[in-house]
């Protein structure tokens, strides 16, 4: 990662345009043509500094619901676990934390209603309890990383 | 706010681009064709989306990790109810804070109802972010904790 890379991420975590040619309208502020824009961003998604590149959808504001949901697993069915509740889509993130509770995971679902009977059937698929704890305020969000 | 009202195509264009934007010259006309609408209607659609917040940003969304923030500390704590709200803000305004919010106890497993992200560099960063949220909360805190996560297991973001 060099410079340029590192301007890319401090400056186009949000803010990228909706036109016609946006990579040509983002490229220009950072001293970049067009093509070299594209060819940064692809080789910083194939060596994984980035995990994504585009929208972020916030599935409330379509009437989903997010919520965070914890489960105690023992160690050595752990892989067992995670790959069952990996492969829920409704499953966004899941982290392994340092805690009893040791497997902490974002689930987002196209209704209300979709939320309690997807953590009925991790429940049932994996046999262990889950933690559901949706956020009842939110007091701030904004994931900005400077590289 | 009630939540905007999709409709078909919008749930289409939501479904092309939800897992990342096409690296090419024109990725909206792309979508727009994938979709089978006009660039002019896309483009339109996709203002529309980020007016009303159901698109939160559009960009680049870099991995922890590998920007060198190997602390990611989800900080949790058992704050009084009657000034959860008052400190919940004062946390989630501290500049190094990504996410804030109060949550549900679980008792007798989980006695936190605050729960405030931090990313450090170092063990050490983290922790001193820790402790400024410490020092904020004060008495009015009864207990607390720092989950740091170990691996991701997942993380594609939202999937329709």
């Amino acid at each position: 990662m060099d410079d340029i890379d590192k301007r890319i991420i401090n400056s186009l975590q949000g803010g990228f345009p909706i036109c016609e040619r946006p990579f040509a309208a983002a490229a220009g502020p950072l001293g970049l043509t067009e093509a070299e824009l594209i060819d940064r961003i692809e080789k910083l998604l194939a060596d994984g500094t980035l995990t994504r590149f585009g929208p972020l959808y916030q599935i409330e504001r379509m009437g989903g619901r997010f919520s965070l949901a914890a489960m105690a697993i023992p160690v050595e069915d752990f892989e067992r676990v995670a790959t069952i509740v990996n492969a829920f889509p409704e499953v966004a993130h899941n982290y392994e934390r340092t805690h009893r509770l040791n497997m902490w995971f974002v689930l987002a679902t196209e209704t209300p209603d979709a939320l309690p009977q997807t953590i009925a059937r991790i429940e049932q698929a994996t046999g262990y309890p889950v933690f559901n704890m949706p956020k009842e305020k939110e007091f701030f969000v904004n994931l900005y990383l400077s590289a | 706010m009630t939540p905007y009202s999709l409709d078909a195509i919008d749930r289409k264009l939501i479904v092309a681009t939800q897992t990342g934007l096409p690296l090419s010259p024109t990725p909206y006309a792309e979508v727009a064709a994938q979709v089978g609408i006009s660039t002019a209607e896309a483009l339109q659609r996709l203002q529309a989306l980020q007016q009303h917040g159901v698109i939160r940003r559009i960009g680049v969304v870099p991995n922890h990790y590998k920007l060198g923030y190997r602390f990611n500390g989800m900080s949790v704590w058992d704050v009084d109810d009657t000034l959860i709200d008052m400190l919940g803000q004062q946390v989630g305004d501290l500049p190094f804070v990504s996410h804030c919010y109060r949550r549900p106890r679980h008792l007798p497993d989980w006695p936190y109802n605050l729960f405030a992200m931090v990313h450090g560099k170092t063990r050490e960063e983290a922790d001193l972010q820790v402790t400024t949220i410490r020092q904020l909360l004060g008495d009015a805190c009864r207990s607390s904790d720092v989950l740091f996560s170990q691996r991701i297991l997942k993380k594609t973001g939202l999937r329709l």
